[in-house]
Parts: C-alpha cells; structure tokens; sequence
C-alpha cells in the first residue's frame, strides 16, 4: 500500500487522454453516419427509411454497455477475429453515438420550416443544394444547444469502457484507487475532472439556447 | 403557339377534387390574374405550373416543354419560371446579397465576382439597393417581398408566378409591392397572379380568370369581364368583393 501522489494524478491525465481519443473517435466516425442517418430517415425513398429507422431502433434499444460488450467480447467469437481494444470500444462509440446526433439531427432538419425547402426548390438548384445552403445552416442552429448536450453525455458514458479493461479516465481512476487504498480521494479526483470537461459545455449550450431563442 | 399550355389538368389532394380540368394559355408579355373564392383551386393551379404540385391527369407545357417531375428537367423549368409566395419564404440565415445570388451562383448563371453586381441590379429595380447587406429579419413585410421578388428576378425567369404576394402584409404596405409588379409588367415580363387585390387586377391585368369550383368559369379583359360578367357565380363574386 502507498500513498496517493502526483505521479498517481500524472496517470489519471495520461488516461484522460484516452477518454479525449474516445470522445474523438466516437464523434469523427459516428457523425457522418448520424449525417447519412438522418437524411435517410427524411428520404423520400421508402427503404431508405425503413432501413435508418431500423438500425436507429436496434442501437437505441441496446444499453451502451451491452454494445460495449457486443463489439469488444462478440465480434471476436462470431468472427473469429482478434480486434485492438480501441477499434472493439471505438466503433460501439461511433454507433452510439451515430443513432443519437442521427435523431437530434433528423429532428433539427424537420424544424425547419417546409416552405423553405420550397423557396429552395423553386430556384431550381439541387436537392443537395437546398439541404446544404439553405437548409442545414439553420437546422444545426436549432440542433446545437441539443448536440451539445449529447456531447456531454457522451464524455461521461466513456466511462464505461472501463468494463471491458480499456484503460481510460474511469479505469484509471479505479486502478489508482486499488494501489492507495484512498477511492474517496481518487474517484474524487476523477469526478472533478469529468465535471471540469462536461460544465464549460453545459454552460455553452444553455447560452446558445437562450442566444438562438432570442435572434428571430 | 403558348408560353404557357395548361391541357385539361386535373388535381387531387385525397378525396378533394381541386382542379377539375382546366385548361388556359398564357401568352407572352400577358399578366394573366387568376381570381376567385378561396378553395376555387387558383393557388393549386398556380402551383402546378412550376410543379410545386404535380397534376394527376392533363398536361401542361411551358415553352413547349411539358412539365415533367424529372429532377433535371424540374431543376431547368424551375430556372426559368419563377415563383413567389405569400409568406415571402426569404432565407433567415442568409444576407439580402445572399439571398439573391444562391442560385445564381449555384447553377452557374453567375459566377461569384459578377454577383453582388447581379444583386445591387435586381434591388435597383425592387428600390431596395441600400438594404443589400441587411437580413431578412430586419425588413418589414413589403421590403421582404421585394426582395423575394428580387430573387427571383435573379434568374432572369421569362415567366413570374405570384401566389397571393399581398395577403400577408399590412394594408399600407401593400402598394409598395404592387407598385414594383407594374413595373415588371411595364417591362414586359409574363406573370400570373393569384391576388385579392381587384384593382391591380382591373389595371394591370391584360387577362383575367375567373376559377370556380376546380373549373376556369369565365375569361376575358378586365373590362369585358368587370363590366360585363356572364355567369352568376362571377356577378355574385364581383358583389361581394365591392
């Protein structure tokens, strides 16, 4: 049994990055699939949606943890690969995090008003046109306070990682507390650096909120 | 042969018959106005002319070219036949500039140094120059509908499509725009319009139709048709409106 030092904190960082490389993964891989997911779901083409829909449902209905599970134990028993860890981790991330930016997104679009699909339209430039310049600009304004808030969740549902072995701000935490002895201080210590990450954010989507309620 | 060929053109929304065969040309140079009770399917028929509403059954032709739902052939009708709505529709995030010069810029018509110049032109003729940089927020009804109108002129359409422009604006506001509509008419430019506005019709209009019940029930001049309606329907409407 020792003490809990600065090289114990020193780890709790080098973890901390772990976290950050998982929030990363998660939104660079999940959010063009949240993208494609949601204009899936506003096709005009029947089985595109059906197919959006399905796989929004399936992964909503799955606990993260059990998509944790899923692709870390699973995927190496039904297919007879070993994967790294952070691909097992990082992709459950992703598919998590595509249904869920995916519906906030589709719900984003859809607020907008459809006569200004119309407006687009009726200046005979494409449907990608329309969605890119007229349409998604103001979606993502109504979408932002919310995506925000999914970020935060995001950053604390890492810490699940921690149960299948992958090292990050939570494991280390346990870790840490196992070689002190001292889990009040160490997961104390955790807390307040998930906090220092998750509050700035909170903040920031509240004053989007109130700042994009005010204009217009 | 027609600028505008309206065949026969039925159209339905559910069990709603809306259009029950109507047929009308539109020649060029003509402000053809389109009036008649609310529900008479004078919007609908607007509407179908640039395939905001497709028909389900009849034809219309534009320039010749029958107005089809393929995306290429909609994209180059629509270059070419404006439309502006009643609830302006003018983009909130964008500039007036922007507004204007999208899809120009986009479909090639212009190309990103000519385009404030496109725009500073086409708010000229709209008497809005000096709002160019403003948004759309911070205009009120009348100035948003000229530059709805302004884009519209943008693509240099050689048809103009107006669906009721005046019946969300303040009455003091109204003139404003209708007074920008003469102008275009004055420089020739084909329009149809959907209005409530009787006098723009009597003064303005080288046609007007009178729809009822999903049918074109009368048409003619403004005066033939002011001084002299034929049916019932169209004595009973000219009453009620005075």
């Amino acid at each position: 049994m020792r003490i809990f030092t600065t090289s114990d904190l020193f780890s709790l960082f080098a973890a901390l990055q772990w976290t950050i490389v998982l929030v990363t993964l998660a939104i660079a891989l999940g959010a063009p699939l949240a993208l494609a997911l949601a204009l899936m779901r506003i096709s005009k083409i029947a089985p595109l949606r059906w197919i959006a829909a399905a796989y929004l449902q399936l992964v909503q209905g799955i606990p993260l943890l059990g998509l944790l599970m899923f692709f870390y134990f699973g995927v190496p028993v039904f297919l007879g690969i070993q994967v790294p860890a952070i691909v097992a981790v990082g992709i459950a991330f992703a598919a998590y995090s595509s249904a869920f930016l995916g519906e906030i997104w589709r719900g984003g679009i859809q607020a907008v008003k459809q006569a200004q699909w119309e407006a687009a339209s009726s200046l005979g430039i494409t449907r990608w046109q329309q969605f890119r310049y007229v349409i998604a600009p103001q979606a993502l304004r109504i979408a932002l306070p919310a995506t925000i808030g999914f970020l935060v969740q995001l950053i604390k549902g890492t810490s699940l990682a921690s149960v299948v072995g992958f090292v990050e701000l939570a494991r280390a935490g346990q870790l840490a507390s196992a070689a002190t002895f001292q889990p009040l201080l160490v997961y104390s210590v955790v807390a307040a650096i998930y906090f220092a990450m998750c509050f700035p954010l909170t903040i920031w989507s509240r004053s989007l909120e109130a700042r994009l309620n005010g204009a217009r | 042969m027609a600028l505008v060929e309206i065949r026969d053109v039925r159209k339905s929304f559910g069990a709603n018959e809306v259009l029950k065969g109507v047929s009308l040309d539109i020649n060029e140079g003509e402000i053809v106005t389109i009036i008649g009770r609310s529900g008479s399917g004078k919007s609908t028929l607007l509407r179908c002319i640039n395939a905001l509403e497709q028909v389900d059954g009849g034809e219309i032709r534009v320039e010749g070219k029958a107005v089809r739902t393929d995306m290429q052939d909609l994209r180059q009708l629509r270059q070419r036949v404006g439309i502006v709505f009643q609830a302006f529709n003018l983009f909130p995030h964008l500039t007036v500039e922007k507004n204007i010069t999208l899809a120009p810029v986009l479909t090639g018509k212009s190309n990103k140094q000519e385009a404030r110049q496109l725009a500073i032109d086409v708010l000229e003729r709209v008497g809005l120059a000096e709002k160019i940089d403003a948004y759309p927020e911070q205009l009120s009804g009348g100035q948003q509908q000229r530059v709805a109108i302004a884009r519209c002129l943008a693509m240099a359409p050689h048809l103009m499509l107006f669906d009721e422009v005046t019946s969300a604006l303040d009455p003091e506001l109204v003139g404003e725009v209708l007074k920008v509509m003469e102008d275009m008419a004055r420089q020739g430019m084909t329009m149809v319009l959907v209005t409530h506005e009787m006098g723009f019709a009597r003064d303005v209009a080288s046609k007007i139709v009178f729809m009822h019940e999903g049918r074109v029930w009368e048409q003619g001049t403004p005066s033939e048709l002011f001084a002299n309606p034929q049916t019932p329907e169209l004595k009973s409407f000219i009453s009620s409106i005075k």
